[in-house]
């Protein structure tokens, strides 16, 4: 054999990663594309139906543990509120929140929080920032539903938030003024036709959002949409290829075929 | 030569059926296997033609299998896959699907689509159908994971759905409402000046009352809901097929019925498959067919002897199912309504979407039936978008008044002449034939759904999660119209 090391901390590398490669990998590369990083897990699994048939639970598990952590908790909203509630499961994902006229709750580095806003029953939750949370539809439920008075949301960088979540946020329509949605990776201007209903809305970020087709013509249509809306983004030019000193060819000649 | 007798004997014809699949049979069905075999070895004697035992058979579909789908598009991938999910034990049931063209250049559910998907009907069954297609939608990366394939990408617009009715319409349209609310769909309704604060482009003129599809509806790209279905049913031990099905060969046998009148119960033991440009064919053995061929399910039904009889009887009760040929127009208008709209139904029957970010919308309206097009081709009358679409529109959207047709293509509706509604579940007479068809303009956002029902139905015999019993057969010889009403 020609590198047993190497081999072997392949195989090491695969079980200590765990799922992370095989999500990696199916999410990111096509089949058949990058023939020479092929984890011993892929290699065993197009040989053995057996490796194949873990490979697959394996990729189900992953599904079902985000799920685990976007669960509704029913318990805790029938003793404390629906404010209560909201701002547990944010804490719990790693986000952090503000209650009206009281301070951010943040967790620390260890994902600890302070238990003092279980008293705030009747308190209304302002403000939530679950940047880079693992937050998805069904989570989105926990929030969209129950807080009924939030004015801010910041959605940056979370990785499951796509358009279906954004069609979930109509609830808020009539308290939220702030949304951020920079670097989410999953939402596209499909997702941004359905915040239309958000007329209170007066400030919202659309920067950097990969699977947007066409980010400067989305940036316009979504003013025009909002018109009472102050909306962040990318650059209207951002989409034009031509330098200012070339000519554009359409206006060159009335004739067109 | 004794080895290649052996191959041939022992073929997978005899290796795969044995093990996985008769695990209640205790006999080993001897004599069957030994004539089998017998036969096998005549074949090869010097003086029979030795060559047609050897040439490639691997475009023909297998000579057994359980369950026959007729029918690759979306119905018939939706019901392989929940056969396959449903089962008890994996690979347990051999499921053929057999589609007369797999580039499906005229399959109604697949790229001709509008690809639109809403909740408000009327009948409660149809919005639980609905309300279940749209959870499969937003969870299909779990449903339809394929380990190392990338996943599925809808592209679904969460637009929603707007309905509009005139005064006439305005009373069942509250009615409807009410029913799609008790089974869970999010759906407002708006008065006329409510409707023109919230979409100003809308000329209000002639509008009662609107209702307007808050989340779960909207429209995706059938294509890739197709691709990722055949996908993820391949990786699950679906065979396919290419071909046309010609021939039933079925058994009859008379049973005394209910009230004491012979009944003649009819069972299919083989369909033939014929390759596309060639005579050749394949018996095919099977326990049980699926009619999933959308708009020939007609034509099949009729092959397998469904309404040869007196008219008015059971056996006389033919198969309402036809092809009805709809035009679907795409065209540009940059002063049209913004990147909010709905998938907009008018009054008059015609409605329209968004395609895209370039000001381009898609839309079309079914004709009445004095008008109908004659389903013999995909022909594309462009006369009927100006006599009959473009009126309408204009009238709806001023700004339509000025907009440029690009393309336009027809396909056909799988349309049910009696109902309009689907055809779900066994035939009464023919035991073992199921339907899986006739949603006529609807079915791409009920396939789902359906597919769920009929594999319960013949795994477990009887409808568990959506009851569909009102959709069985029995209702055209009943005369038990379930009328739907919102045909787009």
């Amino acid at each position: 054999m020609a590198a047993p090391w190497a081999f072997l901390r392949l195989g090491i590398r695969e079980w200590n990663g765990g799922t992370r490669s095989i999500h990696g990998m199916s999410e990111s590369v096509a089949p058949g594309g990058n023939q020479k990083r092929r984890t011993l897990l892929q290699y065993l699994g197009d040989h053995f139906y057996d490796i194949q048939a873990l490979r697959e639970f394996l990729l189900l598990r992953q599904m079902l543990k985000l799920n685990r952590k976007n669960r509704s908790f029913i318990g805790i909203n029938e003793k404390y509120g629906p404010y209560v509630t909201g701002a547990l499961f944010i804490l719990k994902l790693g986000g952090a929140v503000k209650f009206q006229d009281k301070e951010w709750i943040r967790p620390n580095e260890r994902g600890r929080f302070s238990a003092d806003f279980l008293a705030f029953r009747e308190v209304p939750v302002e403000a939530v920032d679950a940047s880079g949370c693992a937050i998805n539809y069904l989570g989105l439920d926990n929030l969209s539903v129950a807080l009924k008075e939030l004015q801010s949301l910041s959605l940056q960088r979370c990785p499951n938030v796509d358009d279906w979540c954004l069609s979930r946020l109509y609830p808020l329509a009539g308290s939220l003024q702030e949304l951020l949605l920079a670097g989410c990776p999953r939402v596209s201007e499909r997702g941004l036709a359905c915040l239309h209903h958000l007329q209170n809305l007066r400030r919202l970020d659309i920067s950097d959002l990969p699977a947007v087709s066409h980010p400067g013509l989305t940036h316009i249509l979504v003013e025009e949409m909002l018109p009472h809306c102050e909306v962040l983004g990318a650059d209207w030019a951002q989409g034009l290829k031509l330098g200012p000193e070339q000519q554009p060819q359409d206006t060159s000649s009335p004739v067109s075929a | 030569m004794f080895r290649r007798v052996l191959q041939l004997g022992l073929g997978p014809g005899l290796l795969t059926r044995g093990l996985s699949t008769r695990r209640g049979v205790s006999t080993l069905d001897w004599d069957a296997k030994v004539s089998e075999f017998k036969k096998k070895i005549e074949c090869i004697l010097p003086g029979k033609p030795w060559e047609t035992q050897l040439y490639d058979t691997s475009h023909l579909p297998p000579e057994q299998s359980d369950v026959v789908i007729i029918g690759g598009g979306i119905f018939g991938l939706s019901v392989a896959f929940w056969l396959k999910k449903l089962e008890k034990k994996q690979d347990a049931i051999r499921v053929l699907v057999v589609d007369q063209d797999h580039t499906y250049s005229q399959a109604s559910s697949a790229g001709l689509s509008v690809g639109g998907i809403w909740q408000q009907f009327s009948m409660p069954e149809n919005v639980r159908l609905s309300l279940f297609s749209v959870e499969f939608l937003r969870n299909i990366n779990e449903y339809l994971a394929v380990v190392d394939a990338p996943p599925v990408d809808l592209r679904f617009n969460p637009s929603g759905c707007l309905l509009l009715a005139s005064e006439k319409d305005a009373a069942a349209l509250e009615n409807n409402v009410k029913i799609q609310r008790q089974e869970g769909a999010k759906v407002c309704l708006m008065s006329p000046e409510q409707l023109q604060n919230k979409f100003p482009w809308v000329n209000t003129e002639g509008v009662a009352l609107a209702s307007y599809g808050m989340e779960n509806e909207g429209w995706f790209d059938a294509w890739s809901l197709l691709q990722g279905l055949r996908r993820k049913v391949r990786s699950m031990g679906v065979l396919f097929c290419q071909g046309e099905v010609t021939r039933f060969i079925t058994s009859s046998s008379c049973v005394e019925g209910p009230n004491g009148e012979e009944m003649v119960l009819k069972r299919i033991h083989k369909l033939h498959v014929k390759m596309d440009k060639s005579l050749e064919y394949q018996p095919v053995e099977c326990a049980i067919v699926i009619n999933a061929a959308g708009a020939w399910s007609g034509h099949i039904a009729k092959l397998a002897g469904i309404g040869k009889g007196p008219p008015g009887t059971l056996q006389g009760t033919k198969l309402p199912v036809e092809p009805r040929k709809r035009y679907v127009y795409l065209w540009h208008c940059p002063q049209g309504p913004g990147l909010e709209t709905p998938l907009v139904a008018d009054t008059s029957g015609v409605y329209f979407r968004r395609e895209g970010l370039g000001s381009n919308y898609l839309g079309g309206c079914s004709p009445t039936e004095e008008e109908e097009p004659d389903p013999a081709n995909l022909e594309v009358d462009h006369d009927f978008f100006q006599n009959k679409v473009w009126p309408h529109l204009a009238q709806r959207v001023p700004a339509f008044q000025t907009l440029k047709v690009q393309s336009a293509w027809a396909g056909y509706y799988d349309y049910n002449t009696f109902d309009q509604n689907g055809v779900v579940g066994p035939h009464p007479l023919v035991v073992n034939m199921y339907f899986a068809t006739g949603f006529s303009g609807h079915g791409l956002q009920h396939a789902l759904g359906v597919g769920r029902a009929v594999a319960e139905v013949v795994l477990e015999g009887e409808f568990k999660t959506i009851n569909m019993s009102p959709f069985l057969f029995t209702r055209f010889y009943l005369e038990d119209k379930l009328q739907e009403y919102n045909i787009l």
